[in-house]
């Protein structure tokens, strides 16, 4: 190792030597910028995994443009919108189609008494509202009365069921005083605020939520006429829909506007962007801690390299060596724990939690970044060593 | 003792060794600030030869060591005038004093070896300061001189595995190695048994013919003073006898 870094640095490593000199300091710097390297790479998968999970009801989406109510910040939330605003849609130039999509949340309760939430879909199943095979092939069942498609994703749902289901077994479950029976199943997946998705008809979805408007939708589906431009078509759209109760977006400006909401405004997304300063700050503490000590401890013989002849940058360049080193070395056992710690989570929540490159990367920088500040706030110290006072 | 090939050390670059290598004129120094403000060095005058060994004498507090740093370029020249290896002092920048240490050796009354660096390391670092060299010359040359200081054995112990003298030893190879120009020794002998002393006095005056090294070192061993060419005596700041102008 000191062999490699020599050649890498052109000459001796100094700040590799004093730190595998110190048999205790050297573990507490490693392990601290594991902890941290941990930390952020445990809120960032959150972060990730929730941003993931807001994604998939949009990625079901088959359309070009969502319409959706002026109030509404998730697909969950937001007033019903007009149904005429669907006719009033279907009317503009470059819309070849217009379905609604009702969303809604139902308990379904386990034979144990535990309840799953699951995120309700009602669609019109005589259209291409969803962009999922598995619902495609089945609208036919779901047009009759009370029959349901579940997600065979849902979290901690009972043994066995769903293969079952798929077998042609059907499933039927109270909810609201109807019984449902459930007769396929498809895949999506569950988040933060759901366990996963059923998929119902229109017509079923307004018996379920006898309190909804007449037939008033959540969202409106709007599908491009072939050759026609989105920009100009949203235009015109939102030209023919008031504003005080309609948005008109492209499907990705939706998700991007929930996903800044979930984020940023959310306790959930605060609290992820939190642990993320903190994990930061814990790192920068501990590299400045041990890159301080290490300088404080070494003035004697920093003072004798100036006396023979060093130049400052060298001294800067011993302290920043530090800081690499512990930068690589705190990364490594912090990535390695924080993939076992994704697989253990994404086992026991559903969540999807995942490493990806990218993020592996950006916190290595980050990491490195960090431990780089610290060592730049360390070097003040350097300035401490004399040689005048050496003899 | 071997001889020592002018190969194994640093190569090309030292300037004739001929000229006198440090004069010192009208130098006065202070410290603090202020009510606290004392003169330490009055009007100053010396000239060293080259390839020659110079013994400080003086009694404790009578400013050897401040004159040594002074012209060692630890320290800035307030008034007066050091020529170092035909540069100014006074005045100097940063840098330039940077580079002119490049071409002294420095023994310290403490050997400041560095604790996390081997025999060899610690003897590298006077050689690496002038840039990038093939590691294997430098290994040998460290090697070599080390074994003249009778440190064959011990290469690669960390300084906490020697003795003291040992550790002294090390220091001096340290300030050798690079080919000093001048080298300053300050009570450098005080950690060494008398024979080590006599073998490190003995190797500083071999540079001194064979490469004209000068060596400027202060100690009150009677034993050094007698190998000695010049004798300089200070005595509350002034320069109160030197052989040369006897
Ligand atoms: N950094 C300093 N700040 C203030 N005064 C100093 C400083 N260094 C030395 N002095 C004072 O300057 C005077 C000369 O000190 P110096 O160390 O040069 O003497 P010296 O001849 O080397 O003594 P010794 O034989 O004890 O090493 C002394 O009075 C000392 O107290
Ligand atoms: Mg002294």
């Amino acid at each position: 190792m000191t062999e490699l870094l020599a050649k890498l640095l052109g000459r001796l490593p100094i700040g590799w030597l004093q730190l595998v000199h110190n048999k205790t300091r050297l573990p507490a710097a490693v392990a601290g910028v594991s902890f941290a390297s941990v930390l952020v790479l445990m809120q960032l998968g959150f972060l990730g995994a929730l941003v993931g999970s807001i994604r998939l009801p949009y990625d079901q989406m088959n359309a070009d443009i969502l319409i959706s109510a002026s109030d509404m910040n998730t697909p969950a939330d937001g007033s019903p919108l007009p149904r005429q605003r669907m006719f009033e849609a279907l009317s503009v130039e470059g819309v070849a189609r217009a379905t609604p999509l009702y969303y809604g949340k139902i308990e379904w309760k386990q034979s144990d008494g535990t309840i799953r939430n699951l995120d309700v879909f009602g669609i019109d199943p005589s259209s291409e509202t969803i962009r999922n095979p598995a619902i495609e092939a089945r609208l036919a069942d779901i047009a009759r009365a009370d029959v349901a498609l579940i997600d065979a994703k849902t979290r901690n749902a009972p043994d066995g069921l769903f293969a079952q289901i798929a077998n042609g077994q059907p499933y039927r479950f109270e909810v609201k005083g109807r019984t449902l029976t459930v007769v396929g199943t498809f895949e999506i997946g569950g988040g933060f605020t759901a366990d996963g998705y059923l998929v119902i008809s229109d017509q079923t979805f307004l018996r379920l939520f006898p309190q909804r408007a007449a037939g008033a939708p959540n969202h409106i589906l709007v599908s491009l006429a072939p050759g026609a431009d989105v920009r100009s078509t949203i235009e015109r759209l939102r030209a023919v829909l008031p504003a005080y109760d309609s948005s008109v977006r492209t499907v990705a400006e939706a998700f991007d506007k929930d996903r800044a909401f979930q984020t940023t405004q959310r306790p959930v997304g605060l609290v992820f962007g939190f642990g993320i300063v903190i994990g930061v700050l814990v790192g920068i503490i501990i590299v400045y801690q041990v890159l301080s000590t290490d300088v404080a401890e070494h003035l004697k013989e920093y003072a004798t390299f100036k006396a023979i002849g060093y130049p400052q940058r060298f001294f800067l360049s011993i302290v920043f060596e530090e800081a690499a080193i512990l930068a690589a070395l705190g990364f490594i056992p912090g990535f390695v724990v924080s993939l076992g710690l994704y697989a253990m989570i994404a086992a026991a929540t559903g969540l999807p939690l995942a490493m990806t490159g990218a993020r592996a990367v950006f916190v290595l920088i980050g990491v490195l970044g960090m431990c780089l500040l610290s060592g730049a706030i360390a070097t003040r110290k350097l300035a401490r060593a004399n040689p005048a006072d050496l003899f | 003792m071997d001889r020592m090939g002018p190969s194994e050390f640093r190569a090309g670059g030292s300037m004739s060794r001929t000229a006198a290598p440090i004069v010192v004129r009208g130098l006065e120094h202070w410290f603090g600030e202020g009510e606290a403000k004392k003169q330490v060095l009055f009007d100053v005058d010396l000239v060293l030869q080259p390839g020659k060994l110079t013994v400080l004498l003086g009694a404790s507090g009578s400013g050897k060591t401040t004159l040594l740093t002074l012209m060692g370029c630890l320290r800035r020249v307030q008034q007066g005038s050091v020529t170092l290896l035909g540069m100014e002092l006074a005045g100097a920048a940063e840098d330039v004093l940077v580079q002119c240490r490049r071409r002294l050796g420095f023994i310290f009354q403490a050997h400041n070896l560095h604790d996390s660096l081997t025999a060899m390391q610690n003897v590298r670092m006077g050689l690496e300061v002038h840039g990038p060299a093939a590691t294997a010359q430098w290994e040998s040359a460290a090697a070599h001189l080390l074994d003249l200081l009778g440190l064959r054995e011990r290469l690669n112990y960390l300084p906490g595995n020697l003795s003291g003298g040992q550790k002294q030893r090390v220091a001096v190879a340290r300030a050798l190695i690079g080919n000093p120009d001048i080298v300053f020794a300050d009570e450098p002998t005080a950690a060494l048994d008398k024979e080590s002393a006599l073998n490190v006095v003995t190797l500083l005056k071999r540079l001194g013919t064979e490469r004209g090294t000068t060596t400027l070192m202060v100690t009150h061993d009677s034993k050094i003073m007698d190998l000695a060419d010049q004798i300089i005596t200070m005595d509350e700041g002034r320069i109160v006898q030197d052989s040369s102008l006897s």
